[in-house]
């Protein structure tokens, strides 16, 4: 074992340094099985947080992630939040990478006032089946739990998902550690 | 460490709390294990009041998704992007520096073929960032962002110039150490870091909440970067070498399905 580098805040001035990987669409909006994912993150007061990096991470719609570094598919995203708080990425329904877990999305946030990165899942609203025999989700109090399940918006095909993301306080988004 | 030169006599007896802490960070209670070093809410730190989690983080069992990460090929990356002393037609104003290092697992391997993104105020520090309102000069010589791939022996390298330290609002006359920003991906998503490299004998960072947020003294150390001969260029440019381990390997080898 060797002693690790401790992690820092990415801090409020981080644009000019992350803008050329700014990676809303992991796929080109309108493709088949184009899924839009929004959201806003808000802090403790419910203020939207304008200086967080939200990056995404999942498998294809096979559940496969990708090979090697060629290809147009990446499986990665990254978004960084408007003065209202909101990220976009446009992307695919990601597929089961296991037979026990439902399908998911990773999220990563980075922020000023995060000293280190807070990590949390999307789960998709209409996999109800999967989610319910999910053992992370079903670890959870059932209000907990529904912070980690996306909304259907406006659109009956599930192509159009939000998820919010609550740094703090009440309905506060479960986050993770390993 | 105790307080001492001319910072001392700017601090208002309205922080006695602050001056404690930032004055003695070794005394502060030790690392718990288990727990996150840097902790997410730290008092001196005023931003993480209203954002840091307030539950305790829940244990996740990991799946394919963390086991797997992100790549990111030679076609993203060009050789000229490690450079940002050569972004603009003019050079920046400052201190030339080379900064080198190797980017590692928890175990000591290196992590070939990732990531690297740094980014840095300028000389002056300042950011070139619509926000910093700090009253220092931008250079239309210097940006401040780059990035390269590591190589088979987990090795990257910058030239760039030495930033400033700045002035911030979380207390008064509050100051940044020089820092560079550094984000890197690991093999895994477990792997991913993003934290700050200083300089070594910079009397800011006993005055510095975020650096003193890491409560291992000798993770602390980590965080700063040594002086290097090796890289030290003759009538050209300053060496730093700053290793970066990151942790979150994962015991169980990544599915490579």
């Amino acid at each position: 074992m060797t002693g690790t580098t401790p992690s820092q805040t990415v801090g409020p001035f981080f644009r000019f340094g992350f803008a050329w990987m700014d990676q809303a669409d992991l796929i080109a909006p309108g493709s088949v099985g184009a899924v839009t994912l929004v959201g806003q993150v808000t802090d403790g007061d419910g203020a939207p947080v304008p200086d967080a990096v939200i990056e995404i991470w999942q498998a294809d719609a096979d559940g496969q992630f990708p090979r090697g570094t060629d290809g147009p598919w990446h499986g990665f995203g990254r978004s960084l939040t408007d003065d209202q708080g909101r990220y976009r990425f446009t992307t695919v329904r990601p597929g089961r990478v296991d037979g026990r877990q439902a399908p998911h999305i990773d999220v990563s946030v980075f922020a000023r006032g995060l000293l280190q990165r807070v990590v949390t899942r999307i789960y998709l609203p209409d996999e109800v089946e999967a989610n319910a025999g999910d053992p992370v989700l079903a670890a959870l109090e059932p209000d907990r739990r529904a912070t980690l399940v996306a909304e259907a918006v406006d659109a009956v095909d599930g192509s159009q998902l939000a998820f919010d993301i609550r740094l703090q306080g009440d309905q506060e988004t479960v986050f993770f550690a390993w | 460490m105790p307080l001492r030169g001319p910072a001392e006599t700017h601090l208002r007896p309205a922080l006695p709390g602050w001056r404690a802490k930032i004055g003695g960070v070794s005394s502060l209670p030790p690392e718990v294990p288990g727990t996150v070093d840097p902790a997410y809410a730290v008092a001196d730190y005023g931003s993480t009041a209203r954002r840091a989690p307030s539950r305790p983080l829940v244990a996740l069992p990991a799946a394919a998704t963390e086991r797997h990460g992100p790549r990111f090929g030679a076609d993203r990356v060009s050789a000229g992007d490690a450079d940002l002393t050569r972004q603009h037609p003019v050079e920046p104003i400052g201190e030339r520096i080379n900064v080198s290092g190797r980017l590692l697992d928890a175990d000591g391997r290196p992590i070939a073929g990732q990531l690297v993104e740094i980014w840095q105020a300028n000389a002056a520090g300042r950011y070139a960032h619509d926000r910093d309102q700090h009253p220092a000069p931008l250079d239309p010589g210097f940006t401040g962002g780059g990035r390269c791939l590591t190589d088979g022996d987990g090795g990257y390298r910058f030239t760039t110039i030495k930033p400033g330290a700045y002035p911030w609002g979380n207390h008064p006359n509050a100051w940044r150490p020089a820092h560079i920003h550094f984000s890197v991906f690991g093999r895994s998503f477990t792997e991913r870091l993003v934290t700050q490299m200083y300089f070594p004998g910079d009397p800011l960072l006993a005055y510095d909440p975020i650096f003193a947020a890491v409560r291992d003294p000798a993770a602390r150390d980590r965080l700063v970067s040594a002086f290097d001969w090796e890289t030290t260029e003759e009538a050209w440019a300053l060496g730093y070498r700053f290793d970066i381990v990151v942790a979150g390997h994962l015991a169980t080898p990544p599915d490579r399905r």
